[in-house]
Formats: structure tokens, sequence, C-alpha cells
């Protein structure tokens, strides 16, 4: 039997209470998602509230973190049980549904901070959009640029008030091209280190 | 007098009574669909383009966002 001070040691002594303390919303289980929760989750923070209507497919395993024996269950799930594989101390509030206007104040609206890890640029225009209307003072950490491989001092963060964007803002889809594993998983990370260090700055 | 000037994503621009949101887009041909703009810091709805004034002196943010997750 491990106690959670067995689990939680060598944690930074600040910023980690804070973390523990914290509610992430993260809409989308995918490319993005699926990795930006397992950071999180290692790193300590309490409640992560995980929202997706998608089922993990054999196309999804180039990036997403799911194996050969999930495919056909839903993403939500199936993120779950990989992150209480390593963190059996953390809060899950799991959502198996589309993320649309008129449900992302009940889906996300205890997250001390939102992640948008959608992969359409409507859908990511939508979820941004509706956020900073509805919580103009909650941070929101989107990501826009992140196709094709190389190019990792491109990478970057821009900052708009509560809006913060990781990405290299520039590369595009190609057809029938999934994005490619180490540049999501980059994106991804750099979103959920965003994310930790904003908590850690709150009073 | 110096001409009144506005800013779009850093550009500066002169500014003239009457411009709207949708004005700047034109302005700085930009053609991409999936935006979030900010003015002076707040968020400008899609439906509100046509008809939010640009004040003199404004900041514009004129966010693009590109598929992919």
């Amino acid at each position: 039997m491990i106690t959670p001070s067995e689990y939680f040691s060598k944690r930074h002594p600040l910023a980690f209470p804070k973390w523990q303390k914290a509610t992430i919303g993260i809409a989308g289980a995918g490319g993005l998602g699926s990795n930006l929760a397992i950071s999180l989750a290692r790193a300590g923070v309490g409640i992560l509230i995980i929202a997706d209507f998608d089922f993990v497919s054999l196309e999804n395993l180039n990036r997403q973190q799911f194996s050969l024996s999930q495919v056909g269950q839903p993403k939500v799930d199936a993120l779950a049980a990989n992150i209480r594989c390593f963190n059996p101390f953390i809060q899950l509030t799991l959502h198996n549904t589309k993320v649309i206007p008129a449900n992302i104040a009940e889906l996300f609206g205890s997250a001390d901070i939102l992640i948008e890890a959608l992969d359409n640029a409507s859908q990511k225009e939508m979820l941004i959009s509706n956020w900073l209307e509805l919580f103009p003072d909650k941070p929101i950490i989107g990501a826009s640029g992140l196709a094709g491989y190389g190019g990792s001092e491109e990478i970057k963060i821009r900052h708009y008030g509560n809006l913060h964007l990781v990405g290299d803002f520039y590369s595009e889809l190609q057809q029938d091209i999934s994005p490619i594993a180490p540049r999501v998983a980059i994106v991804a990370n750099m979103q959920a280190n965003l994310a930790l260090e904003i908590l850690a700055s709150l009073p | 007098m110096c001409d009144q000037t506005f800013m779009v994503n850093e550009h500066i621009l002169p500014w003239k009574e009457g411009l709207v949101i949708s004005d700047a887009l034109t302005l700085m041909n930009y053609t991409f669909k999936m935006l979030v703009i900010k003015l002076n810091g707040d968020l400008v709805k899609k439906d509100s383009y046509d008809t939010t004034p640009i004040p003199p002196n404004a900041d514009v943010k004129v966010i693009h966002l590109i598929s992919g997750g």
C-alpha cells in the first residue's frame, strides 16, 4: 500500500501545494490532450476534468497516448486508465461528450484554467471565444500550428491577456497527413508547463 | 498635429472615423477564417466584426487558429 506522502515525495515546496489544490479542464483527449494530461497528472495536479466525444482508433496511435488494446474504447476512459496506472491519487472527472457552446460552463466551470486540446480550427475558435466570454478572468491555453516535424525552435508562446497560445503559428495540416508525435508532444507539454507556471504564480 | 493611428498585430495603420473591425482585416489583407480578435484586450465576438468601431490608438490583436492536435 502506497501512501500519498510516499508517492508525492521530492516535490517543489511552494508550487506543488498549489498544483494539488488546482483543477484543470482539458477539452480534447487526442494528441494534445492525452500528452498534456499525463504530464499534469505526473506533476501532481489535484483534479483534471477531461472531455472528448471520440473513441480510440488505430490511426490515433501515431501520436496519442493510447495502446493497441485500447482501440475502440472512449478516449476519456482509456486516458483515465493510463493515468491511474501511475497516479492513483489524482481525481479525474470524465465527460464522453462533444464540447459545444451550450455545455462549456457546465463541463469546465469549476476549472481554474482551461486547456484547449482540440484538433479542428473551428472548434478551437468556438472554445476560446466562448471561454473568454464566459470566464474573462480565467486563463485558457490553446495551441495553433504544430503540423510536421523539425523546427522545434520555432515553437513559442504568445500571450493575449488571459489567452495564451502555443505553436509555430503557421504550420497547416496537409491532406491525409496526421500531426507527428514529437511536435504534438512538445506543444502539449509546453501547454502543460505554462498551466503549472500560471498556477504556481497565483497567490 | 499628428495623424491618429491604431495597431493591428503590432502594425501601425492610419486611423479614420468609422473604421470597424472587419476593415482592419481588409486593410491587413487577412483572409483566414478561424480567428479570435481582441480589441484593447477585450474579445470581439464574430458576429460583431462589422459593427464594432475601432477607436483611435486601439490595439487590435487578430489571432489565427490553425488545425492540428
